[in-house]
């Protein structure tokens, strides 16, 4: 009698558990009249999310059949919270992605290509930056962006008179950087570093300044023109510019990783003097340290112009279509509307994608943005198979000479090696 | 004749079925079966089902951003792993977290409980102190560390004071990671000293008395009666100490390593560490769970070599 009774506990618990299972079938799709619901994804950033619940308002009320809801997730977790609701079932319609994670989620079937009847390629290779073609992947645009950002050089002004340097004249070549990080540079007797004339940190923007920034302005490449070959190797451009990029934190000692936690903080603190960051730091450097007297500079060069870029950028999932689909399209479009870019760029600080109204007077003369927005014709987008990855392996590559006494030469040839090996890797599944 | 042999045989079920029910040790056990229901219902579901399941992934492809389909692909995602030279780094660094850190917090655990156990005076305050750090938020400890140890920091501060060259510390592959063991095994004293001197408490007077009466000294004392009258403690806080040193390993090292994931140069990734980037930075789910297969089995070979090892029986 006590075994049936077990039998019968055991169904009753196996039943429990198939119901918990079973319950994320239905309530996806709602649908109150004909109102359309997209779901749109993105990143926590405080200036992001209240211009976009603006834009949200404005949108629904020209389209009165669309309503539009916003979930985010902080930066860090991002890729986790997504990765962890598509077993679930849920997801969202709309997803704001950096384009670096883009050859992942299209790798694992998430995103659809956008509609080419609403985007057609021709319209965005005229009318955007050609950056954004780092997530045109096997012949289609998979995503497209409301704004870019670039590297640019952010200097302390007080820190340059103090020094006595021209706080109105940054250095402009690959020279002058080394000269004035050396100026500004403070150490005590034990050789430690008081005060850093470069902040420097791979792990950063360090890696997008080596790949985007030194190797092409020195007129080198890290990918061929197919995006399958990593070149970086071939040459001397590359290794002379991971050599440059080394030289602060060993030759010229005016720079070291994790001064005063990273490079954000110590320039912020008034403990670096310069740094290579992006326009999106704008937003905080107000907000954190608003008596901060700094200025921006394009990044120095040398033999040519080149100056990393990045952008968040928006994608359609999959299993979006018809009528949801169109409704789709249509936030999209006017996501990378004219009107949305201009309010973008107030709101956030990001540049507008589009070339026409970045290229706007009123934008190119304004003394912060201006520098960025000039170096976006120049602005590169390495195309990232696996952004974390090379991001990873650069710091490794930096490690090595810095920390193991490893010759840069021999660190650099591991580091194309290894990035190659991750590239063979991506199109061997193609 | 049959029909009415099978009708009494109802009856007699019939009958025996109420006497059951009404029987008093069968509703205590309906109840205290029922009372468990739930907690039994929550660890399949969310334990035992999921633990199952990770051995089926293991054995796919299995990309967490795609729903499908994960095909079966054998040992691959093994092979893969074992030719993963980060793979068999945070490996030999789970070693070393759990060789020295285990070691280390035995060692201090029981120093610490031994002399409080000798004094009379401030008992209570000692362990608070040395408590602390136990109920201290393990990411809040990690900051402070990382902010002594600095480039900058206090410890640099006085090295330079007193003449000696400043030191990378977290920054260095070969520091690094017994900085981080340090910190774990100061946080974790405070619980073995509790569960130390709870052995130590249980240990009976009249043995010393015997052992001073022949004339033994302090160190015999130690090594004949309270080391061997300790053993279960120890063998009790060597595997929870183990299995919590693979656990915390994570959080620690998260926090307290230069990139926030085991540098610098993987010098203090451990297994657990590589499992989540696996998972959840890189998507595989695969690779991730073909070593979580392979971190279970060797935690369980582990857990069974100290209970074989370190267990002996003492009668005095």
């Amino acid at each position: 009698m006590l075994k049936n009774w077990r039998a019968l506990l055991y169904l009753c618990l196996v039943a429990l558990i198939l119901a918990a299972c079973s319950d994320s079938e239905e309530g996806t799709e709602e649908e109150e009249g004909d109102v359309i619901t997209l779901e749109y994804w993105q990143y926590a950033f405080d200036a992001k999310v209240d211009l976009m619940d603006e834009l949200i308002e404005e949108f629904e009320s020209e389209n009165p059949g669309i309503k539009v809801e916003q979930t985010n997730f902080p930066y860090d977790q991002y890729n986790e919270q997504v990765a962890v609701q598509v077993p679930a079932g849920n997801g969202p319609d709309i997803i704001n992605l950096f384009y670096g994670w883009v050859p992942m989620y299209v790798d694992s079937g998430y995103l659809q290509p956008l509609p080419q009847d609403a985007f057609p390629h021709e319209e965005i290779e005229d009318e955007f930056f050609p950056l954004v073609e780092a997530t045109k992947l096997d012949g289609e645009y998979w995503t497209i962006p409301t704004a870019v950002r670039t590297l640019a050089l952010l200097y302390n002004k007080d820190l340059f008179e103090e020094a006595g340097l021209d706080p109105d004249s940054p250095p402009e070549t690959w020279d002058e950087l080394e000269e004035y990080a050396l100026e500004l540079t403070k150490s005590d007797d034990s050789g430690r570093l008081e005060q850093s004339g470069l902040a420097w940190e791979p792990a950063q923007q360090g890696h997008h300044w080596l790949r985007d920034g030194l190797t092409i302005q020195n007129g080198g490449q890290v990918l061929s023109d197919d995006r399958r070959e990593v070149v970086w190797g071939e040459g001397d451009a590359g290794l002379e510019a991971f050599k440059y990029w080394l030289s602060f934190p060993t030759d010229l000692n005016t720079s070291e990783v994790g001064f005063f936690t990273d490079d954000v903080t110590a320039f912020m603190t008034e403990k670096a003097a310069m740094n290579i960051d992006g326009s999106f730091r704008i937003g905080t450097l107000q907000k954190d340290a608003p008596d901060l007297n700094y200025g921006v500079a394009p990044m120095p060069g040398k033999d040519e112009k080149s100056t990393g870029a990045s952008f968040w950028t928006n994608g359609i999932t999959a299993d979006v279509e018809g009528e949801k689909l169109d409704a789709a399209v249509k936030f999209l479009e006017f996501l990378t509307s004219k009107e949305v870019m201009e309010k973008w760029l107030d709101g956030t600080g990001e540049l507008p994608a589009r070339e026409d109204v970045a290229m706007q007077d009123k934008f190119t003369e304004d003394e912060i943005y201006g520098p960025f927005i000039e170096s976006l014709p120049f602005a590169n987008a390495h195309f990232f198979v696996d952004e974390t990855k090379e991001r990873d392996l650069v710091i490794d590559a930096a490690d090595r000479v810095l920390l193991e006494g490893m010759s840069p030469e021999e660190s650099f040839e591991i580091l194309v090696e290894e990035t190659q090996a991750l590239f063979n890797e991506y199109w061997s599944e193609r | 004749m049959g029909a009415l042999k099978k009708e009494s045989e109802q009856k007699q079920s019939s009958s025996k079925f109420n006497k059951l029910l009404s029987n008093y040790k069968f509703q205590r056990n309906v109840f205290i079966i029922s009372a468990l229901l739930l907690p039994i219902i929550f660890y399949l579901g969310i334990r035992l089902l999921p633990t199952l399941y990770t051995f089926n992934i293991g054995f796919r492809d299995w990309n967490l951003l795609s729903a499908g389909p994960h095909p079966f692909i054998g040992l691959d995602n093994f092979i893969a792993l074992f030719n993963d030279s980060v793979f068999i780094k945070s490996v030999v660094n789970t070693m070393i977290y759990i060789v020295l850190g285990v070691t280390g917090q035995l060692l201090f655990g029981m120093i610490v409980a031994l002399l409080l156990h000798k004094i009379n005076r401030f008992v209570g305050i000692f362990r608070v102190i040395y408590f602390i750090p136990y109920v201290t938020s393990i990411v809040a400890i990690s900051w402070v560390f990382q902010w002594i140890l600095m480039k900058n920091g206090v410890i640099n501060d006085l090295l330079v004071m007193i003449g000696l060259s400043p030191q990378p510390f977290l920054n260095s592959p070969d520091q690094a990671i017994y900085l981080i063991i340090g910190a774990m095994i100061w946080q974790s004293i405070g619980f073995q000293m509790v569960l130390f001197l709870a052995g130590l408490e249980n240990i009976p007077e009249m043995l010393y008395e015997a052992a001073d009466i022949d004339g033994a000294s302090g160190w015999q004392k130690f090594w004949k009666i309270t080391v061997p009258l300790l053993n279960p403690t120890i063998v009790f806080s060597a595997v929870i100490g183990t299995i919590n040193f693979i656990q915390i390993s994570f959080t620690q090292v998260v926090n307290m390593s230069v990139n926030g994931a085991g540098g610098p140069l993987n010098s203090t990734t451990s297994v657990v560490v590589y499992i989540y980037q696996l998972a959840f930075n890189q998507f595989d789910l695969g690779m991730a769970s073909a070593a979580t297969v392979l971190l279970f089995l060797f935690i369980l070979a582990l857990t069974v070599f100290q209970l074989k090892v370190l267990t002996r029986k003492f009668d005095y």
